[in-house]
Formats: C-alpha cells, sequence, structure tokens
C-alpha cells in the first residue's frame, strides 16, 4: 500500500521546547569542542527587570511639578560615612568598572570625557588606571580587584574614591577573563603577564578572606590615603542582604550591587545565564539590608546590571538605590551591535566584519574575541581607530543627558524636586513575579507577595 | 630630626601613618621607631620615601603594605598580607610570618627570617622574597614575576598556575601546583639565589636549592586537554 503524503505540516515539524535548536546547537558545540562556550555582554534571557514596574504619577492626590519649568535636583553625593573627601556627582548615573584591555584606551578616554562633561564619575577596571583616563576623567574610581593586575599605590592615591571589587553580577564567585588576542603588548605589560595569555584572574583576593579580614583591608586603604577617599564594596547578587550587610560591617562607604543582567567582556555562558540574581531583587535586598542596619542615607547603594534607560535609573531610585551605574548601555551608546562606525567623518558598513565573527549587528556578544567591528571592545590597532575619544564622548553625553532628563521627568510627574525624594511608594508592578522581587504591589492591589494580604 | 619614636600604646596608628605619608617624605625623621605594636594592623603602610621604621615587636595585618622607596623592619612576627602589593624597598619581618605574605608585590625585597604561613607570594608580580624557615601550602599561587627564595620547606601546590615568576627551594617540597615543574639549576640561577641570600643575610649553599618554574601548559584554552585547574 501506498504511504499517504504527511498532511500536518507544522505538527510535524514542532520545535521541542526543552530540545529547540539554540539547545542542540550548544549541545553540538559541547561534543565538538570539550570546552565551554565563552562569551561577552549579560544575560540575555528573560528576567523580571524594571520594565515590569511602573511609576504612579501624580493626580488628584498629589500633585506634579512643571516638566520644564520647576527644579528638580540631581545631585548625589557618595561617601559620607568616613571618607573626608566624598564624591560630588551633578547626577547619578555613574559609569561602571570596565578594564582598559577590554576596552580599547579610545573607549577609556571617551568615557572619561563624557562623565567629566557630565559631573559623573567613571571606573577602572581589571588592568589598572591609565594615564588616559586619569586625565580625561576629573572623578575617576579606582577598582582594587583579586588580581591586583597594574594596582599600586600611587594610582591608589591619584584615585577619587577606591572600589574594593568582590564580584560581579555577570559572574559572582568568578574572577575576569581576557582572552590572549587583547593581551597585546601594552595590556600585558599593565598586568605584568606574557603577551597573547588566556589570561585568567583569581576570584578571591590574595591577601584577605571573609568579611573581617576586609574590614582590616578597608582600613589599610583608609590609612594609606590618610582617611580622605570613599571605600565602595561592589558585590554580584546573589546573597544580597547578608553580602551588603557584611560590607556594610566591613567598614564600607558605599556599597555596588550589580544584578545578574550586568554585562561581561569575556565570561562563561553558563555563569552569565546561570549564577546570580535579577537585578530588581538584588536592589530590594540592598535596600532591605541597609534599613535593618539603620544605614539608609549613612552608606550609599549604587546599584548596576541592566540599567538601560532614565526609567530604569529612576526606579532603582525610587527603589533606594543612591545612584546606577552602567556599562552596556554606555558601550552601546558608543556604538556597540552598531551597523556603521563613523571615521574620517564618514559611516562605514560594519556588516562584513560582524559576519565574520558568525554573527550580526543585534545579536554580538563577542567583546571576548577583541574584535569589535565598531572599535569598543579591541586592543586591534585597525579596529580601535574606529573609534575616536570625540566622536564617542558626544555620542555618550547625549546618552547620559537623555537619561538624566527622563529621570527628572518622570520624578517632576510624581511631584519630586529631588530625584533622590522617589519612593518605594511612587511604584507599582505589572507582574506578581517583580511585584514579590521589588517588594511593591501589584497594580491596582495592595498585594505584595510574600508580606501577606 | 633623624631619629623619631612613636609609642603606639599612647599615640594613635593615624599619627603615625599620616607622619610618615607627610613629614616623613619631607625628610623630617630619617629613621623611626615604633613601639609598643602589640599586633596592631596596618601599622606603617603606603610609606613612599626612603625612610627606616623599626617595628619594635609584632605587627598584625598589611604591615608595611604597599611599601615604596622605605625599608620596614618588625622586630617580632608579622599578621596576614606583610608587604603586601610593595612597589620597592625593603620589609624585614625577624620572626615568622602569617598567610599571603608579600601578597601581589611588585618589586622590593621581603625577608622573612622565620617560617610563612599560607600563600606566601600569591600572585607576586616582580618583587623578590626570600624565607628563612618553611611556607605553607598553595605560596606562589598564580605568581606573575619575581623570585621566591625558600630555605626550608614548602607545603602542598606550591607554584600552583604560575607565570614567570620563578622558586628556589632547599627543602622539601610536598606537593608541586597544576602547571609547575623542577627545571635544572643555571649558573644564572645559583648567583641570583647566592644574590637574594646575601642581601636577605641568610647563609645558605646556593647549589642545595631547586629551581621551579612554569610548564607554561595553561596559557592557553586547549579543548583537546583535561582541564586540571
Amino acid at each position: 500500500m501506498e504511504t499517504k503524503p504527511v498532511q500536518f505540516k507544522n505538527l510535524s515539524r514542532e520545535e521541542s521546547y526543552g530540545y529547540d535548536r539554540k539547545t542542540l546547537d550548544y549541545i553540538r558545540n559541547a561534543a565538538a569542542h570539550g570546552l565551554y562556550e565563552i562569551r561577552g555582554m549579560g544575560a540575555k534571557r528573560k528576567l523580571p527587570n524594571f520594565d515590569d514596574l511602573v511609576f504612579l504619577g501624580a493626580s488628584m492626590s498629589r500633585y506634579p511639578l512643571e516638566g520644564y519649568r520647576e527644579k528638580c535636583l540631581t545631585k548625589t553625593v557618595l561617601g559620607t560615612r568616613f571618607a573626608k573627601k566624598p564624591v560630588e556627582l551633578d547626577i547619578p548615573i555613574t559609569i561602571a568598572g570596565m578594564s582598559f584591555g577590554a576596552l580599547s584606551a579610545n573607549v577609556k578616554e571617551a568615557l572619561g570625557l563624557a562623565a567629566t562633561e557630565m559631573g559623573t564619575s567613571t571606573t577602572t577596571g581589571d588592568g589598572g588606571m591609565t594615564p588616559e583616563e586619569r586625565r580625561s576623567s576629573k572623578i575617576l574610581v579606582y577598582q582594587c580587584l583579586p588580581s591586583r593586575y597594574g594596582f599600586n599605590p600611587d594610582d591608589v592615591r591619584k584615585a577619587d574614591a577606591i572600589e574594593v571589587v568582590i564580584g560581579q553580577g555577570a559572574k559572582p564567585g568568578g574572577g575576569g577573563m581576557l582572552l590572549g588576542q587583547k593581551v597585546n603588548p601594552r595590556v600585558a605589560k599593565m598586568r605584568t603577564l606574557p603577551e597573547g595569555v588566556d589570561q585568567r584572574s583569581a576570584c578571591r583576593h590574595p591577601d584577605w578572606t571573609g568579611p573581617d579580614d576586609l574590614a582590616i583591608k578597608i582600613q589599610e586603604l583608609r590609612e594609606i590615603t590618610d582617611w580622605e577617599k570613599p571605600i565602595y564594596v561592589k558585590v554580584g547578587a546573589t546573597r544580597t542582604f547578608n553580602d551588603v550587610k557584611l560590607a556594610v560591617h566591613a567598614g564600607a562607604d558605599v556599597v555596588v550591587v550589580d544584578g545578574m543582567q550586568g554585562g561581561t567582556a569575556a565570561t562563561q555562558t553558563c555563569f552569565i545565564e546561570h549564577i546570580g540574581i535579577p537585578t530588581l531583587a538584588a536592589v530590594r535586598q540592598a535596600v532591605n539590608a541597609l534599613e535593618d542596619l539603620d544605614m539608609k542615607g549613612k552608606v550609599q547603594l549604587i546599584v548596576s546590571g541592566g540599567i538601560r534607560t532614565g526609567a530604569d535609573v529612576a526606579k532603582a531610585l525610587a527603589m533606594g538605590a543612591d545612584a546606577v551605574a552602567i556599562g552596556q548601555g554606555v558601550l552601546v551608546a558608543l556604538g556597540c551591535n552598531g551597523e556603521t562606525y563613523y571615521q574620517n567623518g564618514a559611516h562605514h558598513d560594519a556588516i562584513a566584519d560582524y559576519n565574520a565573527l558568525g554573527t550580526t549587528p543585534g545579536f554580538c556578544h563577542h567583546c571576548h574575541t577583541g574584535k569589535c567591528p565598531v572599535g569598543v571592545t579591541t586592543q586591534d590597532a585597525t579596529l580601535e581607530q574606529r573609534l575616536t575619544p570625540a566622536v564617542g564622548a558626544k555620542h555618550l553625553k547625549n546618552y547620559l543627558k537623555t537619561l538624566n532628563m527622563e529621570l527628572t521627568t518622570i520624578a517632576r510627574a510624581c511631584g519630586k524636586q529631588n530625584v533622590h525624594h522617589l519612593e518605594p511608594e511612587d511604584l507599582v508592578a505589572l507582574t506578581i513575579e517583580a511585584a514579590a522581587m521589588a517588594g511593591v504591589p501589584l497594580a491596582g492591589t495592595n498585594w505584595i507577595p510574600g508580606q501577606g494580604f | 630630626m633623624e631619629r623619631l619614636t612613636f609609642d603606639l600604646a599612647t599615640q594613635p596608628l593615624r599619627e603615625l601613618n599620616t607622619f610618615l605619608h607627610n613629614d616623613a617624605k619631607d625628610g623630617k625623621a630619617r629613621h623611626v621607631t615604633v613601639l609598643n605594636p602589640d599586633g596592631a594592623h596596618n601599622i606603617a603602610v603606603g610609606l613612599d620615601c626612603p625612610v627606616e621604621v623599626e617595628i619594635v615587636g609584632h605587627a598584625g595585618y598589611y604591615a608595611g603594605g604597599m611599601n615604596k622607596a622605605a625599608s620596614v623592619t618588625i622586630t617580632g612576627s608579622a599578621g596576614t598580607g606583610v608587604a603586601e602589593n610593595m612597589m620597592s624597598g625593603k620589609v624585614h619581618v625577624k620572626g615568622f610570618a602569617s598567610n599571603g605574605a608579600g601578597a601581589s608585590a611588585h618589586g622590593g625585597l621581603l625577608v622573612i627570617d622565620g617560617d610563612a604561613g599560607l600563600r606566601c607570594g600569591i600572585s607576586l608580580k616582580g618583587g623578590n622574597i626570600v624565607v628563612g624557615g618553611s611556607v605553607g601550602s598553595f605560596s606562589a599561587f598564580m605568581a606573575q614575576a619575581g623570585r621566591m627564595v625558600i630555605c626550608g620547606d614548602a607545603g602542598d601546590a606550591l607554584g600552583d598556575s604560575l607565570y614567570e615568576a620563578v622558586l628556589y627551594v632547599k627543602g622539601n617540597v610536598k606537593s608541586l601546583g597544576a602547571d609547575a615543574q623542577y627545571e635544572p639549576m643555571t649558573d644564572e640561577d645559583i648567583a641570583a639565589v647566592a644574590s637574594l641570600l646575601d642581601q636577605a643575610g641568610l647563609d645558605h649553599d646556593p647549589k642545595a636549592f631547586r629551581r621551579i618554574a612554569s610548564k607554561r601548559s595553561l596559557y592557553h584554552w586547549n579543548a583537546d586537554a583535561n582541564q586540571e585547574y
């Protein structure tokens, strides 16, 4: 008997949810190489985030401020607890720590120029402070990382604040990583490494273990700087409630909490997608910890990890952050994942270079290769010319300006003369997950899951 | 004033460090004696001039931390992270040293007459360390540059994930860490050990030391290799 043709075309081509094409690719890649995938950027999976919250603008029960006429302050002071010279910022939006090595010297300079114009800070990264960065950035936060690459007391003294990095949101519990193609002679020299090694940094600090030791380490940094500079402690978001409390006990002036949407220049994908908690959940836990210790307003909180828009900034502040730090959004403003790059007064097509990496604009996460088609995350002499400091700084300044305008627009709509007056009561959640994580009611109800009815 | 004495029993630590950062740098004292350290942390940290500091007794964590140009002597023992991230100059511990001695030191010379604890010379970045006694486990972990001379024994996993730092050991090594290997001593090595012993004021036969350096097999990802780190 003749076999009938299959009539159920769609059913017979149903993709498995558990074994979709992405998962099949993953297994085949693992089988072919025996090595996990390493990539850049942050978590790609869908996570509860700030988009799941909305503001309750003023109406009858509260009245708003005029959007263009009335004052709305954005000044932000960090490090008021112990430091003789706290950091004073014009806007509560800072540039997150990203290394020279991960980024080109041009990009680091662009960050400094834009931040200086906007009255905010930039942060060094794993690999030390470059003279370009110190020159261009008026307020520079110097990171003290487990690797201590390029770490030295002269730069400690030159810094405006010091950030002891315990972990980052993309990889809590993991050390830095910079693949060989980005370890060019200058990067290698700064890090005291052989050129071209696949650099895998330590995940623990070499000279302290645990919060009791950290207290002494922080005291050492204070003694070295004669108690002038604020000391930040940065943690990747995991057990955030406890970690923030311990950071405060250890003597931090400022705690930086980086959620799992935070980016990286190179990390194992399993780390990026499967370790850490969403920023939304981390902010609530961090603020609870500060309130529990009666330290809200005494120890400042910086939140990072997936802050993209002015609305994101406003929501983080309303939940209790004092400032935010942005990494990936900044890189996108500089051209990351764009179709063209701007060089010698004209736009040039970069698509062929994305294709050579096996990707296309909008999907690129190949920071780890050092072959960034738009010259952002590279140490290649030719590619890095695709982003000049002046052009990058102009874009970044515009981006920060836009975020700040959106932030103040929202604050005014909520009737606040100061963006730091935004409060959790101004927010409701659109999903049950977000309501539970952020600790604000589901819109239209008084219900905060986990806190009774 | 050539010589000055600080008594930590009556004077706060901050006063001492501020003096060393400012007045000592301005040449107001060439030699500072610190009495009654009593295990205080962060004594003489962040020095930035060729002052001589003598700590009479035991020091806590990070004594001589991030030292540059100064010469710090501790007549007793030192806590965790003595001379951590030293850039230049010398730190001399006449007693024993705890964990992480000389961690990430970029330069200078750390001498420990007695034994050192765990992770001595971890992340070493160009400094030299001479230990008269033995060192604990995981010493020279990820050491990138510089030299360590160990006159006694070494614990487990010596030189794990070494980069370009070189280790010389006279006594027994319980085990080498991943990617560390013994290599023959050259005349250059013998001369280097002799010079470091001489600077440390220790009397040993340089020819009795063994050289340990990196196999360099972990420098690059290798999909086919078993990842032993």
